[in-house]
């Protein structure tokens, strides 16, 4: 046995156990080409490329068929949840924006709502918040889309349509850059409202984006729709019907894509939902392709709700978007400077030369933060991937006594034994594809 | 003089809300009929569909727009079967678990939040256990979702639940000692090691009070 730097071989009372790293392949290939056995135990990732972060597929194959599949999470496991305990409420928003990190938005809004739930000030909330909320979330979904189209396709093969996403969801980056500071994990969201109001030129930058946007989505959709070699790739692969998607809990575009259309933001609306006009794609198929269909046609939705936000926000300039309760809302006025978001100059001025009251407020409510009353709720969002779940419980301190994200990702995840086993392998890449799985979330 | 921790700090400031004083009691007790909303409903449904319904439920509560129905840890099993196959709760969106180390007899409890997409309804089921013997059964049968909702609930407060088909850990490594998530397992923990050097777990660094 010649010794590669790549692909080494060691004896285990198991087999022969390879390690393949890159480069070079044709000698495990012809090694395991010698053996009699057909059956072949795969370990994909956890840092293979088309995994979607650091999953774990094993495989265990027959020739080039996939028997059996398990997947070995937990790489990602950062303790999200323990950690919330330890900081006060709203300190909660900066560890749970980064659990999902392509759909922060949606962690935030989803937290933030059960906490107002369990505080009972659901209803004053600002409508200028709640419709603040709404856009950046849509935004959100268009990026998350774009992450899951683009590297779906790349993953595939098809170079040019993760081109295309990324050039789309940077400009999503850049509104929320313009609006929160920051581009991903923005901690923009906070229970009683919004860490700030738009900055003045937001709708102007915002109309022109929706048009760009509008106008680019057709690059990818001429690149992928009816593209015979996409539609081979994903026609009839990755099945799961309505019957599995129930049992295993599956929501989302995977659900959709069976033909019904579930959808939380019609059926339990949430953010005044109900009051904007749009609609739910499904298609029936139950494979990777309706999937693929349903978060293209996602997108023009997303932008449909965005262009309704737009006017409702023009008519709600001025008004507040944090709650009035001076208990609740955080005192702290901030504003986006040249390296980010932080305190307004003028709320520093106030607090350590004006007002001592002022400033013990600040202190209090910032070191300390505001007591929640003792119950439990569970909140739902449609996040891109699907039913985001809150569980939180409040023992009427300034903490969460528990905070638990019933993440979409983590319990999709769960399909991929049954969409992938009888397949091809190179199938797998485009079922687990298919459920956009975001590690973050998964493992939180 | 001793130093402490890494950044000398010598106990912060008690930030807990509570200034002192023991929270004794963070139940909210139950509520009687009626319940209002939809939760009537459900309520007439399971008590028509489950003769033993009296005896499965300890108690009903109606808290911010959300019913809990607490469940004795022997009926669990079928009350989830009749809620699926003749309430249509399709769904179980999953199982949370809450480790209240001051209840003495229930100190883990778990939570499933269930889903109608028939009824467009949510209902939760909570049911406790003792930290002695915190066996629950396994829903794996009713819900195929749960397997891995149970597996990280094992893995975080040590709830066992009986005849999973696999219950092993999920997030924390094979070989982890103990269950991060329950209220005596502290923050931090265990040294950060990198190239040798070996840094203090977040716990020795700073007090969390």
């Amino acid at each position: 046995m010649t010794q590669d730097p790549y692909a080494s071989a060691r004896e285990t009372t198991e087999g022969t156990v390879y390690s393949v790293t890159g480069g070079d392949w044709d000698s495990v290939v012809t090694e395991i080409g010698a053996t009699k056995e057909e059956r072949v135990v795969v370990n994909m990732g956890p840092q293979h490329p088309s995994t979607h972060g650091v999953l774990r597929l094993i495989l265990e194959l027959e020739g080039e068929t996939v028997t059996e599949t398990r997947c070995g999470i937990g790489y990602l496991h950062t303790g999200i949840e323990k950690n919330t305990e330890f900081r006060n409420w709203t300190q909660g928003v900066t560890f749970v924006t980064r659990m999902d990190y392509l759909s922060p938005i949606f962690n935030e809004t989803a937290y933030c709502l059960g906490v107002e739930k369990l505080l009972g000030i659901t209803n004053d909330v600002t409508e200028r918040a709640t419709v603040i909320r709404v856009m950046m979330m849509e935004f959100n979904r268009i990026s998350s889309h774009m992450v899951a189209l683009g590297t779906g396709a790349l993953e595939l093969g098809a170079l040019s349509p993760m081109i295309f996403a990324f050039r789309e969801r940077e400009k999503v980056l850049d509104i929320f850059e313009m609006i929160s500071g920051l581009r991903m994990n923005m901690a923009y969201v906070r229970p009683g409202g919004l860490a700030q109001d738009l900055p003045k030129e937001a709708l102007g930058k915002i109309r022109e984006t929706i048009k760009d946007l509008r106008h680019n989505f057709k690059d990818n959709e001429k690149l992928l729709i009816g593209n015979s070699i996409w539609i081979k790739r994903t026609q009839g692969i990755g099945y799961l019907d309505l019957a599995g998607c129930t049992t295993l809990g599956i929501t989302g575009p995977v659900l959709r894509a069976t033909g019904l259309p579930w959808d939380l933001r019609k059926a339990q609306p949430y953010c005044g939902y109900e009051n904007y006009q749009f609609d739910i794609p499904t298609t029936d198929t139950c494979d990777v392709y309706g999937r693929f269909l349903i978060r293209m046609q996602e997108l023009e939705q997303s932008l449909r709700i965005i262009e309704q936000c737009v006017v409702k926000l023009e008519k709600l300039e001025g008004e507040p978007v944090m709650v009035a309760d001076k208990k609740i809302a955080w005192p702290s006025q901030l504003s986006v400077g040249g390296d980010g978001m932080g305190n307004s100059l003028n709320h520093i001025r106030e607090i350590m030369g004006e007002s001592m009251e002022a400033l013990i407020h600040h202190f209090k409510l910032v070191t300390e933060g505001f007591r929640v009353p003792v119950g439990q709720v569970y909140t739902a969002i449609e996040s891109p991937r699907g039913e985001l779940g809150v569980h939180l419980v409040s023992d009427g301190g300034t903490r969460p006594y528990r905070v638990h994200f019933r993440d979409p990702s983590f319990n999709n995840l769960q399909a991929t034994a049954a969409m992938c086993e009888g397949g091809q392998i190179s199938d797998v890449i485009a079922a687990v594809a298919s459920l956009d799985p975001v590690m973050g979330g998964v493992d939180r | 003089m001793s130093e402490k921790g890494m950044f000398g700090v010598q106990g912060s400031g008690d930030t807990s809300g509570f200034g002192g004083l023991v929270n004794a009691n963070i139940n909210i007790g139950s509520t009687q009929r009626p319940f209002g909303g939809y939760f009537d409903q459900v309520a007439d449904d399971l008590e028509r569909a489950y003769p033993l319904f009296s005896d499965a439920i300890e108690k009903v509560v109606v808290d911010r727009g959300e019913l809990t129905l607490f469940i004795k840890r022997d009926r669990l099993f079928d009350v989830a079967k009749i809620l699926r196959d003749q309430l249509k709760f399709e769904m179980c969106m999953g199982v949370s678990g809450v480790h209240y180390p001051e209840e003495s007899g229930r100190e883990l409890h778990a939570v499933y939040s269930l889903l109608s997409i028939t009824r467009n309804q949510k209902i939760r089921l909570e049911v406790c256990v003792s930290d002695k013997d915190s066996h629950l059964p396994s829903l794996v049968e009713v819900w195929a979702g749960l397997n891995w909702h149970e597996r990280e609930t094992f893995d975080m407060f040590g709830i066992i639940f009986d005849n999973h088909p696999g219950l092993t850990r999920i997030l924390m490594p094979d070989d982890w000692p103990g269950h991060p998530q329950r209220k005596d397992y502290p923050l931090g923990g265990i040294d950060v090691e990198y190239k040798g050097a070996v840094v203090p777990p977040p716990s020795d660094r700073r007090e969390y009070r």
